[in-house]
């Protein structure tokens, strides 16, 4: 059993300027943080989540079975980023569902709940966010900012914006923008929540429903591609399910255990997790582009950025290929910053970068042990 | 090659202050020593797992990649020296390597096991492929799918019309300048391309 979290929240009351144009104020996030801060605040590392994660990292909510955070296998005492020599803080972004302000909230300026009326939030406005909560915690500069995936986009992004507050940026199973085929995967993803007929618009609130359909055929979809084609034909294959022992159903129920295993997820996930903040996610996801303010040179975007990276991408990951991060290890080679980048053969797909692969786990604790708190 | 006298005749062929790519880098002791001893930067690129892990763990720039799959990452004479110490031997594509080290690096340092050295040529004189301090393998075992010598390399370089700058032998953790093919276990060039200044 890991050790014990506790969730916090912290309020913002000045309003927040978005990218949109935008802004939002009296705004609260959810937080957590684990280790202490040491005595010159040089010892930070910011954890940044992907799409359904949250502020909570690491360690179990007391009193609560299997509440391990999403990471826990990475942050913790002994850990690869060791909670016993750094104070590492965990966020809940904006515009999320697990306790900072997000669409199922009071807009302050309407008395009503938010919906759709939600502003759109970037990349950018998360690690702005991040930023003035780092302000209100003491910490002037990071020693580390890390992600994975789209936690990884806040983490170059933190580089880019914020150069002097970061000494290392770890990016993991990330990328400079999302491809095509990412966004369209998106798009019906968000099809599938809009068309909902219980979506309401996104003002479903009021009418007492959630657009679970929806949400299911968003987090199947996505699930898909989280898993390689090797590690789903491992795990499933053509198996039916045990009901069947075997046997053609001739039907289009639940047959095979893929079938079974992706409902399952969906039905999980339907029962947790907003439909705006779904939509604004991966619209979020969608719109990172720090080259696009440079020609679509990325070389050019990265040349402000003053910490080293580290980057790890995985063998058999296509929704954040190893080809992508590549992209990203040219742009910061070409722009002459310290880098180290491991390409780990893993059979598991993007969620890769969530498991226990020895080689990876081992290659942050060696880039972390090395990271006095002071380099 | 990785007794600490080799390393120090390379690394004095390295300018200070050099931006350096080392192809091939092992475990980065070679890089971490132009780091701290001559103040130079640069990145190693290596494809092994545990020699990943060591360089990270050094402090040492590293990027995992397959040199099979060619330098199209890098741009024209984006380095100022690019090594190739003792990775040659292992390359399929060692003829294209060479070209690409010459085109990435405004020089190229190369240095190899000689198989022209006498004791190899005792060997195979005897019917039988050598087992040396240099070449310790087996020929079933051998993780060195080529194998050539001092005098190969010169044709080799002429024909890919690169500019050999200095070439010399090293046997012991000496240069050796006097008929190196014969007398020195470890061929060392210094190359330049045909378009360099």
């Amino acid at each position: 059993m890991s050790f014990v979290a506790t969730p916090q929240l912290m309020r913002f009351e000045a309003p927040l300027a978005l990218q949109s144009g935008a802004s939002i104020r009296d705004y609260q996030l959810a937080y957590e943080t684990y280790g202490q801060l040491n005595a010159d605040r040089s010892n930070a590392v910011l954890i940044c989540h992907a799409l359904n994660a949250s502020h909570h990292v690491a360690g179990h909510y007391a009193g609560q079975a299997r509440s391990e955070g999403w990471w826990d296998n990475m942050v913790g005492p002994g850990k690869p980023v060791d909670t016993r020599r750094f104070f590492v803080i965990g966020v809940n972004n904006l515009g999320s569902c697990f306790g900072s302000t997000g669409p199922m909230h009071v807009n302050p300026d309407t008395g009503r709940i938010f919906g759709a009326d939600f502003p759109v939030v970037t990349v950018e406005d998360w690690v702005d966010a991040q930023a003035r909560l780092l302000d209100a915690l003491g910490v002037q500069q990071l020693a580390a900012v890390m992600g994975g995936s789209l936690g990884g986009m806040q983490a170059l992004s933190w580089a880019l914006r914020y150069p002097d507050r970061v000494r290392h940026c770890v990016g993991i199973a990330t990328a400079p923008n999302l491809s095509a085929q990412n966004i369209a995967f998106n798009e019906v993803a968000r099809r599938a929540i809009v068309t909902d007929p219980d979506f309401h618009g996104g003002h479903f609130y009021s009418h007492g429903v959630v657009p679970a359909r929806g949400l299911r055929l968003a987090r199947m979809v996505g699930h898909i591609t989280y898993l390689s084609d090797s590690v789903m034909e491992e795990r499933f294959g053509r198996e039916r399910v045990a009901a069947l022992a075997d046997q053609v159903g001739y039907h289009f129920d639940v047959e095979f255990e893929i079938e079974s295993y992706l409902r399952h997820q969906g039905d999980k996930f339907s029962a947790y997790f907003d439909a705006n903040t779904y939509l604004l996610i991966t619209r979020a996801l969608d719109y990172f582009d720090p080259a696009r303010g440079f020609n679509g040179n990325l070389t050019a975007a990265f040349a402000q950025a003053k910490a080293e990276f580290l980057l790890i991408s995985f063998s058999t990951d296509w929704r954040f290929s190893p080809a992508r991060s590549r992209e990203l290890v040219k742009a910061l080679l070409d722009s002459q910053h310290a880098l180290s980048y491991a390409e780990i053969d893993a059979p598991h797909g993007h969620d890769a970068f969530l498991l226990d692969d020895p080689r990876y786990l081992a290659i942050v604790r060696a880039y972390f042990d090395r990271m006095g708190a002071g380099a | 090659m990785s007794d600490l006298a080799t390393m120090k005749v390379i690394a004095g062929m390295v300018p200070a202050g050099s931006r350096v790519l080392d192809l091939g880098c092992g475990d980065g002791a070679l890089l971490a020593h132009l780091q701290i001893e001559r103040q130079c930067t640069g990145y190693g690129i290596e494809f092994d797992d545990a020699n990943v892990h060591a360089c990270v763990k050094r402090r040492v720039n590293v990027i995992q990649l397959n040199l099979d799959e060619g330098l199209t990452m890098f741009d024209d004479a984006s380095f100022d020296v690019v090594l190739q110490i003792d990775t040659l031997q292992h390359l399929r594509n060692a003829e294209t390597m060479l070209r690409e080290t010459a085109r990435v690096g405004r020089s190229g340092i190369v240095a190899f096991p000689n198989f022209g050295h006498w004791p190899n040529r005792i060997s195979v004189l005897g019917g039988r492929m050598p087992v040396t301090k240099r070449l310790p393998y087996q020929w079933y075992d051998t993780p060195n799918i080529r194998v050539g010598t001092f005098r190969d390399f010169e044709v080799l370089a002429r024909k890919n019309g690169l500019q050999v700058l200095d070439a010399f032998g090293l046997e012991e953790g000496r240069e050796v300048r006097w008929w190196p093919n014969l007398r020195a276990g470890t061929a060392v060039f210094r190359l330049q391309g045909a378009g360099a200044r």
